[in-house]
C-alpha cells in the first residue's frame, strides 16, 4: 500500500520452541510482519500459533532463532520491557481493581504522571466506548465489556504491536461479528500493528490484511485473504480454509494429472511429475443437464443429497467413477430450479479453476 | 443423596453416629465447662455452680491479662513469621514443575508424621546450650577465629554459646516450626488456583516481578492468606506443649495457666473461665475473618 507497509516491525528468523516431552510447538518459523498491518495467525488448536505469539510477548523464550521488534533484538528482553502489549484470551482483567485502575495499571507501574494517566485513560475509554464504567469492578461487567477493558488496558500503553490471543472466542456469535468489524475500525484509528491468533478462518479472512496458516508448528502459507482462498498452495491449507472438493493424484509432468477416482484431467499451467493434490471450490462447480462445452472439466454424476441453506444450497453428487463432488448453488431467485435427488447430471468446472496442491 | 429430604431415613442413619459422638463427647463436656466457669470450689473436689461472675472478674487481673497479651504476642509473631516464610515456599511449590509438586507438598506435611512431643524434644536437642545449633555456630566461630589469627589479628576469643532455649525466642521458634504447614497449605491452594494470565498480564503491561508480586499476586491470594493467618493464629494462641517444654518462667502462655488450674491449682471453675475467654477470642477472630471475606465476595459480585 505505502512505504510504511514495507517496514517490517516484527522479524522472526528460524524460531524454534520445544516443550519437554511434547512435540515441537514452533518449528523453524521465519516471518516478517509489517508496520500498520492487521496480521492473523490461523491454525487448528495445537498448531503453535499461541506459543508463537507468546514468544513475541516474551512470555516464552525460543530455544533457537531470533526475534526483532522495531529493529531491536528481543533476546533476553523480559516481557515488561518489550514494545508490545497483549490482549489475553481470558482477558486477564485484574478482578481486584476497578476498570479505571485496570487501564491505568500499565501506566502507573512505568511511572507516568497522574495527570497524563488520567488523560490517556480517558482517551482509551472513549476509544473502546467504555465511558461511564470507570468505577465498575470487573465482576460487574459482561464478557464484551471485559474484552474492551483488556483492549483499552493494552492500547493505553501505545505499543508498537498489539497482540490479540483468540480475542473473540469467548463472545457469542452476534457480538463476535460486531467486534470483528470494530477491531478493524479500531486498528485503522490507532494505526498500530495488530497480530491476532485465531482458529476461526472466517474471522481471519474477514479481518486480516495478511494471514499465516500454521500447522504442526510450521507456517504453511502467508498470503492476503483472497489469495489464500483462491490459491492455496498445499493440501492442508486448501482443506483448512473454506469448503473444498479434494482429491489425490499423480502429475505426469506434461499438463495432466491422473486423479484417484476421477481419471485423467488437464491442469492449468504445469506441474512437475509426482504426487499432487487436486482441488476445486464448490462454488466453482456448475451443474449441467448435458455434457458441457469444451474448456470444462466435467463428470457425469448422480445427485445424492441436497442441503438447503437459505441463500445457497449444497448439492452432493457422486461421479460414475465413484468420486464425491459438492457444488454450491446460489438461490438467486425464489423459483431457482435445483436438481432432485437421484437425478443424473453433469458436474463441471472451468479447467482454470482447478487447483494443483503440494501433497 | 442429592437431597436428604427425599430420603430422610438414609440421612438419619448416616448422620446419627457422628451427631451422637459430637453431642456426647464435645458439646456436653463443653456445656459442663461453661457451667463450671460460673461456679466456685466447694471442699477439695466439689464444684457448686452458683452463676457467679467472679471467675471472669478474676481473669481481668493484670497478672492474667498480661499472660493473655503475651499469648497474643507469641501467636501474632508466630503467624507473621510463618507468613513471611510460607509465601516464598508456597510460591516455589506453585511454580515448580508438575512432577515435583507432590513431593514438595509431602515434604511440607512430613513433620506431621512424627508425634508433636518427639518433635519438640528434637527441638530441645537443636537449641540447648550444647545443641546442634550452637555446635554449628561454634565451628563457624572457631574457623573465623583461626583465619583472624592466621592473618595476625587478635582473634575472637573463646566461644560462649548464646542461650537459645527456655526463653521467648525458643517458644516462637518452636511455634513457627509446628505451625508452618498450616500456613503453607492454604497459601499454596490459593496460589495454585490463581489464573496465571493475571501475572503475565501484569508483566506484559510493564510491571516488574516485585511490583507484580505485591500488586497482583498478594491481593489475588488474599483469601488463602486470611485462611492461613486464622488457622495458624488460633492454634498458636492456645499452644500449651511448646511453651511448656521450650519456654522459661517468663514465657508462659494462657494455656499453661489453664492447665495449672485444672491440675496443680485444682481450681476448675477459674480454669473453665479462662478457657472460655480464650474461646470467645477465637470466635471473635473467626467472625473478623468472615466479615473480611464477605467484604471481598461482595466486591466480586
Amino acid at each position: 500500500m505505502n512505504n510504511a507497509m514495507n517496514n517490517a516491525i516484527v522479524q522472526v528468523r528460524g524460531a524454534v520452541k520445544t516443550f519437554a516431552g511434547v512435540a515441537t510447538a514452533v518449528d523453524h518459523v521465519s516471518l516478517d510482519i509489517f508496520e500498520g498491518e492487521f496480521f492473523a495467525l490461523l491454525g487448528p488448536s495445537g498448531c503453535g500459533k499461541t506459543t508463537f505469539m507468546r514468544m513475541l510477548a516474551g512470555l516464552e523464550i525460543p530455544d533457537r532463532g531470533e526475534i526483532l521488534i522495531d529493529g531491536r533484538d528481543m533476546t533476553g528482553v523480559p516481557p515488561n520491557r518489550r514494545p508490545v502489549n497483549m490482549v489475553f484470551q481470558s482477558y486477564a482483567v485484574f478482578p481486584h481493581m476497578s476498570v479505571l485502575a485496570n487501564i491505568a495499571y500499565g501506566l502507573k507501574v512505568t511511572g507516568v504522571g497522574a495527570a497524563d494517566i488520567r488523560r490517556r485513560v480517558d482517551e482509551a475509554l472513549q476509544l473502546v466506548q467504555l465511558g461511564g464504567l470507570e468505577q465498575r469492578m470487573p465482576a460487574q461487567l459482561s464478557g464484551g465489556q471485559l474484552q474492551r477493558v483488556a483492549l483499552a488496558r493494552a492500547l493505553v500503553k501505545r505499543p508498537r504491536v498489539l497482540l490479540l490471543d483468540e480475542p473473540l472466542s469467548a463472545l457469542d456469535a452476534k457480538l463476535r461479528e460486531a467486534m470483528q468489524l470494530e477491531l478493524v475500525k479500531l486498528q485503522h484509528a490507532v494505526g498500530i500493528t495488530f497480530i491476532i491468533v485465531t482458529h476461526d478462518q472466517q474471522e481471519a479472512l474477514s479481518m486480516a490484511d495478511r494471514i499465516a496458516v500454521m500447522e504442526k508448528g510450521k507456517v504453511r502459507q502467508v498470503a492476503p485473504p483472497a489469495e489464500l482462498y483462491e490459491y492455496p498452495r498445499s493440501y492442508f491449507v486448501a482443506d483448512f480454509i473454506g469448503k473444498m472438493n479434494l482429491f489425490h493424484g499423480r502429475a505426469s509432468g506434461d499438463g495432466a494429472v491422473a486423479v484417484e477416482q476421477l481419471g485423467e484431467i488437464k491442469i492449468p499451467g504445469n506441474s512437475s511429475a509426482g504426487r499432487v493434490g487436486i482441488a476445486v471450490r464448490p462454488e466453482k462447480v456448475k451443474l449441467f443437464r448435458d455434457a458441457p462445452r469444451p474448456g470444462f472439466t466435467a463428470f457425469k454424476s448422480t445427485v445424492d443429497n441436497i442441503a438447503y441453506h437459505g441463500s445457497e444450497s449444497y448439492v452432493f453428487a457422486t461421479t460414475e467413477s465413484g468420486a464425491a463432488i459438492a457444488a454450491t448453488v446460489q438461490n438467486e431467485s425464489r423459483d431457482s430450479k435445483l436438481p432432485a435427488v437421484g437425478d443424473s447430471i453433469w458436474c463441471g468446472w472451468r479447467a482454470e479453476d482447478t487447483l494443483v496442491l503440494e501433497e | 443423596m442429592d437431597n436428604w429430604r427425599k430420603n430422610p431415613r438414609v440421612f438419619w442413619i448416616l448422620s446419627a453416629p457422628p451427631a451422637l459422638w459430637l453431642l456426647g463427647f464435645f458439646l456436653l463436656p463443653l456445656a459442663l465447662i461453661w457451667a463450671y466457669s460460673f461456679g466456685h470450689k466447694e471442699g477439695i473436689i466439689g464444684i457448686a455452680i452458683s452463676w457467679t461472675p467472679d471467675n471472669y472478674l478474676r481473669a481481668l487481673d493484670p497478672l492474667y491479662l498480661q499472660i493473655f497479651l503475651k499469648s497474643f504476642w507469641f501467636a501474632g509473631m508466630t503467624t507473621a513469621v510463618c507468613l513471611i516464610v510460607a509465601l516464598p515456599v508456597s510460591l516455589a511449590i506453585t511454580f515448580a514443575p508438575a512432577r515435583w509438586k507432590a513431593l514438595l507438598l509431602v515434604l511440607v506435611i512430613l513433620p506431621f508424621w512424627t508425634n508433636l512431643l518427639i518433635r519438640t524434644y528434637a527441638l530441645i536437642a537443636v537449641l540447648r546450650t550444647r545443641g546442634f545449633l550452637n555446635a554449628g555456630l561454634e565451628s563457624v566461630w572457631d574457623s573465623v577465629d583461626g583465619v583472624a589469627r592466621a592473618v595476625g589479628l587478635d582473634g575472637l576469643g573463646a566461644f560462649t554459646p548464646p542461650q537459645l532455649l527456655y526463653n521467648n525466642f525458643a517458644v516462637v521458634f518452636g511455634l513457627v516450626y509446628v505451625h508452618l504447614p498450616f500456613m503453607v497449605l492454604p497459601l499454596y491452594a490459593a496460589l495454585d488456583r490463581m489464573d496465571r494470565s493475571h501475572l503475565e498480564a501484569s508483566l506484559d503491561l510493564g510491571a516488574g516481578q516485585f511490583r507484580t508480586f505485591f500488586s497482583i499476586t498478594v491481593p489475588l491470594a488474599m483469601p488463602g492468606i486470611l485462611s492461613g493467618v486464622v488457622i495458624t493464629f488460633i492454634p498458636a494462641l492456645g499452644s500449651f506443649l511448646t511453651p511448656d517444654l521450650l519456654g522459661g518462667t517468663e514465657s508462659q502462655m494462657i494455656a499453661n495457666v489453664i492447665e495449672r488450674q485444672f491440675k496443680s491449682a485444682n481450681d476448675w471453675p477459674f480454669g473453665s473461665a479462662l478457657s472460655f475467654i480464650l474461646m470467645y477470642i477465637t470466635f471473635f477472630a473467626l467472625a473478623l475473618r468472615a466479615f473480611f471475606s464477605r467484604g471481598r465476595s461482595a466486591m466480586d459480585t
